[in-house]
């Protein structure tokens, strides 16, 4: 518990340069997150990676890659199966001054660690009257898509949204994945970095061709909180997040030769959800779908139809949501992909919303 | 490595044992003020949200030893963290009772500005917080000690739970993690018999937790008799150890709760509830300092007298002082950006 006067690493850092042209060395997602924690560990000696497998194993999606060569075993950390433990171990760290990057493995597993999250974590700065700040990343891996049943294929970036005092970064790019690292890391609050298995560009899944783009090799930062309107359109607009950028990219190119013109944005955060963003994009184009590999009700889809309701009911002429119907995710292929947000899917309920 | 002991050791200074009981003195004095002004204005019906302090309330009377026998050994540059009992623990660390106070009566002036309550104090003076979830205080602990030897310091924190806490998760991956990296740590166990009706006996396999330590390769050790010089005795060897990098132990102390788990609590489940008063540690403890020459009745006044004049002026500041603006309660949730 340290004031910014005490401790450097509090001194306000230069800022980074806010989404510099990404030039055209291409990484995949991996790669990136990996870059840029590995630029923030070298700018300041209080940044470390600890959970586990990120040491040899480089994480078991490859998020820590390399940085146990770099930085040694002081700094990034293999730590026991106790997530209770080494959460709240980096929540203790970063209220005395320090920058911890923590990865919970998966993010189902926060069932056993969850009161750290969210009843420690997240509240400290607020039950201290923001005397006390806890600079920390919590990184975790998200998604289904590859067979891994019920306990490993979740998203619930929603669960966390909901609860109050942690920013929440879903990025669905080595682009932005990078920049919302760095801005992660650098924040004074803790954020939770969740990342789709299926963008990190891993030789050993499916992945799509957007899972591997260019991006700079300086540092910069893509600000926490702030939406991005990756496709235009005019008739229909996507409000989507992680993968189902990607699935809804590919449809809206697709369903572009027949003339339908398919607005896509891509929220990159949750909290602070970027409201003014989703507003605008429907205003142009009047018709909404969420599309959201989180399970669908009381979560994401339904804080868009309420924020928009709550700004203009009449702005909508039609909504409809993508999501993960209220099941566990299946284990057999057929079936979880019965249940996730496909591009089959997306089209089906873009095709519905243009002619309503 | 479990040990009993209940000797107090030879070392203690005459300063030393002044100092202990006048912290003893001071925490009751504290505590009997916050037990006036809770019940102050919650009658003739108790209740639990009214009154210039509402909420729970867990008031650590009789627990006195533990805090002023392990502080002792701590400056406020050591971490400490604590439970839903945190008062004592508290008062013993250095923690400024006027901002504390306010916080307990939900005032902008408190530590939290009123935000977070008595179950939840943080101070960055005195590296001081609280958690109110059982055994969940603990992993913070590994983590300032993380962080000050990775700063090079010889800096410690001090863990504190109740006994039901050994029974939760949370306890036994802070040990375990504690040890495996040799962290500086100190685990102090407050078993005061009773998680919250539920006997320690009913709840615990073993009838010391200190037996627990040896399960992850630290000392261990239980003080029996609610003992002040005890606790001080265990509590140094174990800071000692930490600051020298030997790694975690563990101090189990057999305390007293004096009273309720919380105020409001009739305390039903409890067959040794009469007898109870004989054994507060503090009476017991003065007496001892008389016999030894190292206080007398005079100074006893004397500490009463300070200790009064403290915690009055503390419950006069904290009354005193704004309440927070309901237009700003959404304020606090994050250092950067809008607060949602």
């Amino acid at each position: 518990m340290s004031t910014v006067a005490e401790n450097p690493a509090r001194l306000e850092p230069k800022p980074l340069p806010v989404e510099p042209a990404a030039g055209t060395r291409k990484l995949n997602t991996a790669k990136a997150i990996q870059e840029a924690i590995g630029a923030e560990m070298e700018q300041d000696d209080s940044v470390f990676v600890m959970g586990e497998d990120v040491g040899a194993y480089g994480g078991i999606f490859s998020s820590t890659t390399g940085l146990l060569e770099k930085f040694g075993p002081q700094r990034v950390v293999d730590t026991p199966i106790s997530e209770t433990a080494f959460i709240g171990l980096g929540i203790g760290a970063a209220v005395e001054g320090m920058r911890p990057v923590v990865e919970l493995m998966f993010v189902d597993f926060f069932g056993v660690c969850m009161d750290q999250i969210y009843n420690h974590m997240a509240k400290i700065h607020y039950e201290s009257g923001g005397n006390v700040r806890v600079p920390m990343v919590l990184m975790t891996a998200t998604g289904g898509g590859y067979s891994d049943g019920a306990q490993h294929s979740q998203s619930l970036w929603g669960t966390f949204a909901h609860l109050p005092g942690m920013k929440v970064v879903v990025p669905s790019n080595p682009y932005d994945a990078k920049g919302l690292m760095a801005a992660a890391i650098r924040s004074d609050d803790p954020v939770v970095f969740m990342f789709h298995k299926g963008i990190m560009g891993l030789p050993w899944m499916v992945k799509n061709q957007r899972s591997i783009g260019a991006v700079p090799e300086e540092r910069y930062e893509v600000p926490i909180g702030k939406a991005k309107i990756v496709r235009e359109g005019t008739d229909v607009t996507i409000v989507t997040l992680s993968l189902s950028v990607h699935h809804s990219l590919d449809v809206a190119e697709k369903l572009a030769d027949e003339g339908i013109s398919v607005e896509v944005l891509d929220l990159r955060s949750l909290v602070p959800l970027d409201r003014e963003a989703i507003v605008a994009a429907v205003s142009r184009t009047g018709r909404v779908i969420v599309v959201d590999e989180d399970y669908q009700s009381f979560g994401l889809s339904g804080e868009i139809a309420a924020t928009l309701a709550e700004c203009d009911p009449g702005l909508l002429r039609s909504y409809s949501r993508v999501c993960v119907p209220d099941v566990p995710i299946p284990y057999a292929r057929e079936l979880e992909y019965a249940v996730l947000p496909t591009p089959a899917r997306i089209e089906a309920a873009v095709r519905a919303a243009v002619g309503s | 490595m479990t040990v009993e002991q209940t000797a107090p050791p030879a070392q203690l200074s005459r300063d030393d044992r002044r100092a202990m009981l006048r912290t003893m003195i001071l925490i009751r004095t504290y505590e009997q003020a916050i037990l006036r002004e809770y019940h102050a204005d919650k009658s003739p019906g108790f209740d639990i949200g009214a009154g210039l302090i509402p909420g729970e309330m867990h008031l650590s009377a009789g627990q006195e030893p533990v805090a002023a026998g392990v502080c002792a050994h701590l400056t406020a540059d050591d971490a400490l963290t604590a439970t839903h009992r945190p008062h004592h623990l508290a008062i013993a660390h250095g923690m400024e009772l006027r901002p504390m106070t306010a916080e307990i009566f939900g005032r902008e002036t408190g530590l939290g500005k009123g935000r977070g309550g008595h179950m939840h104090l943080f101070d960055p003076a005195t590296h001081f917080s609280c958690s109110g979830i059982i055994a969940e205080g603990l992993p913070a602990a590994l983590g300032q000690a993380f962080a000050f030897r990775h700063a090079g310091s010889d800096r410690i924190a001090v863990a504190v739970a109740g006994e039901g806490a050994a029974n939760q998760g949370a306890f036994h991956e802070s040990l375990n993690l504690a040890a495996l990296w040799k962290l500086p740590v100190v685990f102090v166990i407050e078993d005061n018999d009773w998680g919250i009706s539920v006997a320690r006996s009913a709840s615990t396999s073993i009838p010391s937790n200190a037996a627990r330590a040896a399960g992850y390769g630290m000392p261990g050790i239980r003080v029996e008799g609610n003992d002040v010089e005890a606790v001080h005795a265990a509590a140094g060897e174990a800071v000692a150890r930490a600051r020298s990098g030997g790694g975690p132990s563990l101090i189990e102390v057999h305390t007293l709760r004096l009273w309720g788990h919380f105020e409001g609590d009739a305390q039903g489940y409890r067959p040794d509830l009469e007898g109870v008063p004989g054994f507060d540690p503090i009476p017991g403890y003065e007496q001892k300092l008389i016999d030894a020459g190292v206080v007398t009745g005079a100074d006893l006044d004397v500490m009463r007298g300070w200790a009064s004049e403290q915690v009055e002026d503390a419950i006069n500041y904290a009354k005193n002082s704004p309440r927070p603006n309901p237009d700003e309660a959404l304020n606090y949730v994050f250092v950067e950006g809008p607060q949602s």
